[in-house]
């Protein structure tokens, strides 16, 4: 081991939010190509959903709607690719050793440790939106809102994709555990299959129809639709974004409060 | 840095129990104890990772609950496992940890260059950090520790699990570290000779609290003479009695089969006790005469070998 060069007039200083944010987003954004499988599942599943549910069905479905199926169920296939696509996992392999500490005794802003997490998400996130808009593109969905409502479609889905990484990075920080992490994901299902993702709204019935009504999904759900069918529709927007409010305010507090209580001096 | 009734408990437990320090700026403080100690939690504390249940600490000046950020920019450490990122090469994770501590990308580059030199991993500073030897990663968290110039260098146990060769090159660091750079060091471990070695002033912690403090010259004093000790099967305390009361012999203790007697001149006391010892019930295994060590030290202050304490867990 030979010896270091002096660097005496080197010293430390605060880096400032901004530069705190993107060294963080730029580390969880190298692994990806090194671990392309954390991301391949969210292009082939609701790849696979998307073609299956249509193939099943369209016929059935077609009737209640006033548009192509295949267009209605092209937000589901988006959703399903970017929820729960979150660096979660990530964040429970730097508790458990001990590098989530080492960070810790930096002078970085404790909020960056979860943002800058967050800011890679939604770069991943955009990523995943466009091969299952290649998909919807090639079995013939069209924008009625054009190009830009292609962008707010993107918008859209990001910001409900940023929204869900609240739940999986509360569990991280809460428990430190990957299985935990997982099953986070059932948070997903619910929120999902309890709204109209695979029905139109005409053809629920009963007790299911009552819960869709009241499930914010199912307003994220119709702005993107919207976005695709009707054209821009301030209604089905603001919805949709006061639905994305609704669930961010609580996923983000889960997320927050987690994340102060792992970097609390509490030990 | 110092401290003042510094505690922390875990539910009833106190794992440090009123410790007051004061470390001199320039130089290396050793804390000497056992796993379970309290080094551990004391080291978490100084490097804000872990608020005080009672009392006050100062680190560069700066106190750790209430100006941790000005700790943080003073500090560097390198924990008992080494804290790495296991999905970064080497050089990531130092450029990194330069941009963290807020240095502009020439002075990452710069320093990450000069830190190289000291991490001797050559060409595996490219490759993930997953692929690297135990001691290559801790060299390389040492390096970590270091990129930013602290003012005050935490190790926690820097050698714990380090082949000798390893052991000698970490500890010829840390010495080049704290003379050619003026780092303050403050070291935790449970190696007897790293302190003895190392350090300037030892501290000696048992159950969460300091016990003894000094050089470690200074301590072995507090033994007050020379050591001569005999293994031995058996017990009798008649003769422990006998040679209590002789000429020239100052302490007698027992622990484990070990007869440790303490004398102003132990070696003109060595036969008299070997003599006695001999026509005693206990079978002599071999009688030595030493100087005091600083396990002799602990001992002394707590009743029990460190080494004991260490097998015993």
């Amino acid at each position: 081991m030979s010896s270091i060069v002096v660097a005496g007039e080197i010293r430390a200083r605060e880096a400032g939010f901004l530069r705190d944010l993107c060294t963080v987003a730029g580390r969880a954004l190298r692994q990806i190509p090194r671990e392309p499988m954390a991301v391949l599942p969210a292009v082939f599943v609701p790849a696979f959903f998307y073609m299956t549910n249509i193939g099943a069905l369209q016929n059935l479905a077609q009737g209640s709607l006033e548009f192509s199926y295949k267009a209605f169920l092209l937000p589901m296939a988006i959703a399903f690719a970017v929820t729960g696509m979150s660096r979660a996992p990530i964040l429970v392999t730097d508790v458990q050793s001990g590098y989530f500490d080492r960070l810790c005794m930096t002078p970085i802003r404790r909020v960056a440790l979860l943002l800058g997490l967050m800011v890679a998400d939604v770069v991943v996130i955009v990523a995943l939106c466009v091969p299952v808009l290649v998909i919807g593109y090639a079995v013939g969905v069209r924008f009625a809102t054009g190009a830009p409502g292609v962008l707010a479609f993107v918008g859209f889905s990001a910001i409900w994709g940023l929204v869900f990484t609240g739940f999986p990075y509360a569990v991280a920080l809460k428990t430190a555990s990957p299985a935990a992490v997982n099953a986070s994901f059932v948070v997903f299902f619910p929120l999902f299959f309890l709204s109209d993702a695979i029905a139109p709204k005409q053809a629920l019935t009963g007790w299911f129809s009552t819960i869709a009504t009241y499930n914010p999904v199912t307003y994220l759900l119709g702005a993107l639709r919207s976005l695709i069918a009707t054209g821009w529709q301030a209604s089905a927007l603001l919805e949709g974004l006061a639905a994305l409010a609704g669930i961010g305010a609580v996923s983000m507090t889960l997320a927050l409060l987690a994340l102060r209580g792992r970097v609390k001096q509490g030990g | 840095m110092s401290t003042k009734g510094l505690v922390r408990r875990f539910g009833s437990n106190a794992a440090v129990d009123g410790v007051d320090l004061a470390v001199r700026a320039g130089e290396i403080y050793g804390f000497l104890g056992p796993n379970g100690a309290g080094k551990t939690t004391l080291i978490r504390m100084l490097c804000t990772l872990l608020r005080p249940s009672g009392g006050h600490a100062l680190v560069a000046g700066h106190d750790v609950v209430e100006r941790p950020q000005e700790v943080r920019l003073r500090i560097g450490v390198a924990l008992q496992e080494a804290a790495l990122d296991d999905r970064q090469s080497g050089r990531e994770l130092l450029a990194l940890q330069g941009r963290l501590y807020g240095l502009r990308a020439r002075e990452v580059r710069r320093r990450v260059s000069e830190v190289l030199d000291l991490v001797a991993i050559g060409d595996a500073i490219d490759r993930r950090i997953g692929t690297y030897s135990g001691g290559m990663k801790r060299r390389l968290d040492l390096a970590a520790a270091l990129v930013h110039n602290p003012e005050v260098l935490f190790l926690d146990e820097p050698t714990t699990g380090l082949d000798p060769e390893s052991r000698a090159r970490v500890w010829a660091e840390v010495r080049r570290l704290n003379r050619q750079l003026g780092i303050t060091i403050f070291l935790t471990t449970q190696y007897l000779e790293e302190a003895d070695t190392l350090a300037d002033r030892v501290g000696i912690i048992s159950q969460g609290r300091l016990v003894a403090e000094g050089t470690p010259e200074q301590l072995k004093r507090t033994v007050g003479h020379d050591l001569i000790v005999a293994d031995v099967d058996g017990d009798d305390a008649e003769v422990l009695d006998r040679i209590r009361r002789m000429d020239g012999v100052s302490g007698v203790t027992t622990d484990r089969g070990t007869v440790t007697v303490t004398s102003p001149d132990a070696a003109a006391a060595l036969s008299g006790v070997a003599t006695a010892l001999e026509h005693s019930p206990l079978r002599v295994r071999s009688i030595v005469l030493r100087m005091p060590t600083l396990d002799d030290v602990f001992l002394e202050m707590t009743g029990s070998h460190i080494e004991l304490e260490e097998a015993g867990r």
